[in-house]
């Protein structure tokens, strides 16, 4: 137990961005719906239903790891698909961040049918002070236009510096289905987009077309069997991507074999769950959320109650199954019946791929180590992120120096039980259904992660 | 007086250049369209000292403004006075070269070239050798990937030994840029590069980049460095040196696992077996051929087939009869129609290689077999190429199978095939003589008169004027001008119209008589046709008909007959009618 209260000492709560009143009726959109680090850590995108993007920048003057709000725009708006009579919401599905090209930042956003590459850029704000004919110039006390020199070139002066937001590019209509994932490519060239039945590759800097290069879309749609849940390229090699489904496996293709990836040319797919088949099993095998280690030699997958880590090298079982909260196979039936069972949690390596991270209910997430040999449960940590625990750090300040505050952790008596061990302190009967920890980033070298729990972004560090 | 031209002058040119930094983009543009006014107003002087300096401070504008800034900025040279003051150019083209948008950098790169060329060995050595070398070192990707386009133009303009040597250094260090967006560029340029250095330099310097390049993580990178391989085969030229260079690399591009790779190499194989020579496309480049038609991605045989006419040409008949054209049976039959349709438009051209007797042994049951393809596209293509096929077996060998065929297109339920068709009729109609398209297609032709698309219509009467052109009047008036004007007293007044617009098509083609006797009795019965559109119309068939009569010399016919119906039409209800037919009759009276 001691190294487990060693590691739960050094995850520190960090910063709360957001509404922090405890109102109940949220404002829907501000709900965030995506949240991801960039490439250097130093700056971190949240979207929400909204069709906000919000930036933050790290605040290099703090010592630990803090952010301090960067910019702010409108990415998306609702729209109305007069053709099939379809409203598309503006809800900002997945944020990815582009690789660093000059002193602007690049990312992409996406909403169920429209991609769009956003450039950022610190933008002088310049105001003609003299033209040729503003008031000041060749008024008729000065005369006429006469000679050449009199003309003028306009004279700038400095208003004001913004950090503007620009779409560079608009990808429209290549989707018939919404868009699940977007992933940029190591080439920094091209990136792919998925739908529920479809995966396009794109160029960067190509709008008006993509590559299909996969299509499960059955002839007759009552053969529908399963769908694309998420996809994302290898992060080193330039032909490798993989996409989950919502049976429950994961393949990964090679882009040099054939332009149109319908064999994958490895398929991930755990047996062992296929013996205690029940109702649910096929729901809950549905892979929410599939992302490659850093190195790019493991995969990690979330189903509705675990973490899985497959070495990609190794196509019949997991080498890991981390069961997230196994309390709450006894209540399937109440979780299928609120819709629950349908969640869509996001799972995360950690830079150094030593560690995992994905969420759970009543603003739970865990931590669990990647490390095959430690036994059971042991290295997990369970943390809330909860408004609670930002009220608790507020009450203490008050109180107690502000330094104190933190390392002592007030905030956290509350969670406590639930600690230490992921699922076994859980009741399930007390859980709050309705605070879930959906989307999470983890910082690309430092142990911080980024926490989107319902309206408040939430950092916790080790620093 | 010349104060006030002066005013006049100079008023519009204030207006232009208050305009470059407008609130609204279409006005910048517009000012930057017209740069050189303002600058010929300013005077080369000005220009240099505050214009240039002032649009280098605007770098932060839109791309479309960056982009057309950066196009003007190439013919710049005479506005500032010059090529002796060309060099103060450079600096706003080097910002540009650096901003992210690649159409903007891509202008910036061909302007600076532009500049390049006009400057002296002092400019170049003082201004714009250290720009390239200062983009090349570049702390971000845009502007190293813009420099990779600047080396030619200062290679090839510099005549210090020490600045080429430091050229190509630097040069290299590109090809092994950390970033691919870099070394793409680089390998591009790379191609080009290599005929600007000697011999020698290219085997010591070009051949390890190549390597290194070709061996690329990035299948974009290596497939770019293909054209670096024909390049410097090129440069190489002896056929042993080739060997020793480059044989490996030839041998690892063809087998590339990478289908974009490979679909590079299809693409361009008869330029690079143009360039190998002889003997290595006998040792080296059949196999690898003959696997590519064979490979597993339909887009790589897709390419490959386009590549048969260029390098069967290269080849010896009895290899193409032994090595291709086996494969190409199997090819015929290709699940993927792409491949089918790139073989139809293709294997034509190789009959004049084969000759009368090979061709009709192997070419000629493929193109049966293809032109009962079950895709149009696939047909089409055929027919569009029968024309040198034509010419080695003759038209009789093709029109037995051919006929089915076309027929069968001409009733392709797809529109645009039908119209595809009708386009090559005339083409057939040529090959094939008078007796037998009477006999086997003059049906046809007259069926697309009654077509339910309008285009169709329309195509028909079009192709039947150049069957009279081809056929001559005689056999115009004989075949089709009783069956078009048989049409007048169809019911639906579309199909009436059919037979004027036939007319009005027809009509330059044919005599006097013709018309007096067959045309004008038809089109006395339409003016007093109960639709307004068939009346109108037909007072702009008489416009059309009035030159052709006044051919003839007896313009009483005109005046007799068509001028009395022309008045007619003039008093009628309709007032588009009374339009037209006024319109007629005033350009008969010019």
């Amino acid at each position: 137990m001691d190294d487990i209260e060693d590691s739960l000492d050094q995850w520190k709560f960090a910063q709360c961005f957001g509404d922090k009143g405890d109102v109940e009726d949220i404002t829907e959109a501000d709900i965030i719906s995506a949240v991801e680090f960039d490439h250097t850590g130093d700056y971190l995108a949240t979207g929400d239903k909204g069709g906000r993007v919000v930036l933050f920048e790290r605040n290099h003057s703090k010592k630990g790891c803090e952010y301090k709000f960067f910019t702010e725009f409108q990415s998306h708006e609702p729209e109305f698909d007069y053709l099939k009579s379809l409203e598309i919401e503006e809800k900002i599905n997945k944020i990815r961040w582009c690789k660093r090209t000059n002193r602007a930042h690049f990312l992409l956003s996406t909403n169920d049918k429209t991609i769009k590459l956003w450039k950022l850029y610190e933008k002088n704000l310049k105001v003609v002070a003299e033209n040729n004919l503003s008031d000041s110039f060749h008024s008729p006390m000065q005369g006429p236009l006469t000679t050449p020199s009199q003309l003028r070139l306009p004279r700038l002066n400095h208003h004001d510096m913004i950090i503007a937001a620009y779409p560079r590019r608009v990808y429209a209509n290549a989707h018939a289905y919404h868009i699940n994932s977007i992933s940029v490519n190591s080439d920094a060239e091209t990136y792919i987009s998925a739908d529920d039945l479809r995966i396009n590759l794109w160029n960067l800097s190509i709008s008006d077309h993509s590559f299909n290069i996969v299509d499960i879309k059955p002839e007759n749609m009552e053969e529908l069997t399963e769908v694309i849940t998420s996809a994302e390229f290898h992060p080193i090699n330039c032909n490798h991507l993989m996409y989950s489904s919502s049976k429950g496996n994961i393949k990964l293709l090679d882009l040099r074999q054939s332009a149109l990836c319908d064999n994958p040319c490895k398929l991930f797919e755990d047996q062992e769950d296929q013996d205690s088949k029940s109702f649910f099993s096929e729901i809950i095998s549905s892979i929410s959320d599939v992302k490659f280690s850093q190195n790019g030699r493991y995969i990690l997958s979330r189903d509705y109650l675990t973490l899985k880590i497959w070495d990609v090298n190794m196509e019949k079982a997991p080498v890991k199954t981390i069961p997230l909260h196994d309390v709450l196979r006894s209540k399937l039936c109440d979780l299928y019946e609120n819709d629950c069972i349908f969640d869509k949690f996001e799972c995360t390596f950690s830079g150094d791929d030593k560690h995992v991270l994905s969420g759970s209910y009543s603003n739970n997430f865990g931590i669990y180590p990647t490390d095959s040999s430690l036994p059971g449960d042991r290295g997990q940590i369970v943390l809330q992120a909860d408004k609670a625990a930002f009220r608790a750090r507020k009450s203490a300040a008050n109180n107690v120096p502000k330094l104190n505050a933190v390392k002592n952790n007030d905030w956290r008596s509350q969670p406590q039980a639930a600690m230490g061990s992921a699922s076994v302190g859980l009741d399930p009967d007390n859980l709050d259904y309705n605070k879930k920890i959906l989307h999470a980033s983890w910082h690309p070298f430092e142990d911080s992660v980024a926490i989107a729990a319902t309206n408040n972004l939430f950092v916790f560090s080790k620093l | 007086m010349q104060t006030e031209n002066q005013v006049n002058d100079l008023y519009p040119i204030a207006v232009l250049i208050d305009e470059l930094k407008h609130d609204e983009i279409t006005y910048r543009l517009n000012a930057l369209e017209r740069l050189s006014t303002i600058a010929l107003a300013l005077g080369p002087e000005r220009t240099r000292d505050e214009l240039i300096p002032f649009l280098d401070e605007s770098i932060d504008d839109e791309d479309e403004v960056l982009s057309a800034l950066a196009d003007q900025l190439g013919n710049f040279v005479d506005y500032v006075g010059g090529p002796e003051y060309a060099h103060v150019l450079l600096s706003p083209l080097e910002n540009l070269a650096a901003t992210e948008e690649t159409v903007v950098r891509d202008k910036a790169v061909d302007s600076l070239n532009k500049v390049c060329i006009c400057l002296s060995q002092e400019q170049l050595e003082q201004y714009f050798v250290p720009l390239v070398q200062r983009l090349s070192t570049a702390e971000w990707f845009t502007s190293r990937a813009s420099s990779a386009g600047l080396y030619c133009a200062a290679y090839s303009q510099s005549e210090n030994p020490a600045v080429k040597v430091s050229l190509r250094q630097s040069f290299s260090h590109l090809c092994h840029d950390e970033a691919p967006m870099v070394r793409r560029p680089a390998a591009t340029n790379c191609a080009k590069f290599v005929f600007l250095v000697t011999k020698q330099e290219a085997i010591d310097e070009f051949i390890p980049l190549f390597n290194s390049l070709s061996n690329d993580d990035q299948d974009s990178v290596r497939l770019l460095s293909f054209d670096i391989m024909v390049s410097l085969a090129e440069v190489l030229k002896s056929d042993s040196e080739i060997r020793h260079y480059l044989l490996q690399p030839l041998r690892s591009f063809v087998s590339d696992s990478s289908w974009r790779t490979r679909y590079m190499v299809a693409a361009n194989f008869v330029k690079l077996a143009k360039v190998v020579g002889p003997s290595l496309i006998k040792d080296e480049l059949i196999k690898p051929f003959v696997l590519l038609m064979k490979d597993t991605e339909q887009e790589v045989r897709r390419a490959i087939a386009t590549q048969i006419p260029g390098f069967c040409e290269l080849l010896d008949k009895r290899i193409v009869l032994e090595e291709i054209i086996p494969v190409i049976q199997e090819l015929i039959n290709d699940p993927a129609q792409h491949v089918r349709a790139a073989l139809g438009m293709n294997i034509g051209a190789l009959a004049p290689q084969l000759g009368k007797e090979k061709t009709t042994e192997y070419l000629l049951p493929m193109f049966l077999e293809l032109l009962k393809d079950e895709n149009p596209e696939v047909r089409l293509n055929i027919i569009s190429k029968l024309e040198v096929v034509n010419k080695v077996v003759g038209i009789e060998l093709l029109s037995q199978s051919l006929l089915p065929a076309i027929v069968t297109l001409a009733e392709d339920k797809q529109w645009r095939v039908r119209l595809a068709i009708i386009d090559y009729i005339p083409l057939l109609a040529q090959q094939l003589g008078v007796e037998f398209f009477n006999e086997k297609m003059g049906n046809l032709c007259m069926s697309w008169l009654e077509d339910h698309v309008y285009s169709i219509r329309e195509a028909a009467i079009k192709n039947l004027r150049k069957l009279t052109e081809i056929f001559g009047l005689e056999w115009a008036t004989e075949t089709i001008i009783p069956k078009f004007l048989a049409m007048r007293s169809h019911p639906n007044y579309l199909y009436r119209m059919t037979t004027i617009f036939a007319i009005s098509e027809i009509a330059p083609a044919l005599n006097a008589e013709v018309i007096e006797k067959q045309i004008l009795p038809t089109l006395e019965q339409l003016v007093n046709d109960p639709i307004p559109n068939i009346r109108f119309n037909v007072a702009k068939a008489f416009e059309v008909l009035k030159p052709v009569l006044a051919a003839g010399g007896d313009s009483t016919v005109y005046e007799q007959q068509i001028i009395p119906l022309l008045e007619q039409l003039t008093k009628d209800n309709d007032p588009d009618v009374q339009y037209f037919a006024t319109q007629a009759l005033e350009q008969t009276n010019d």
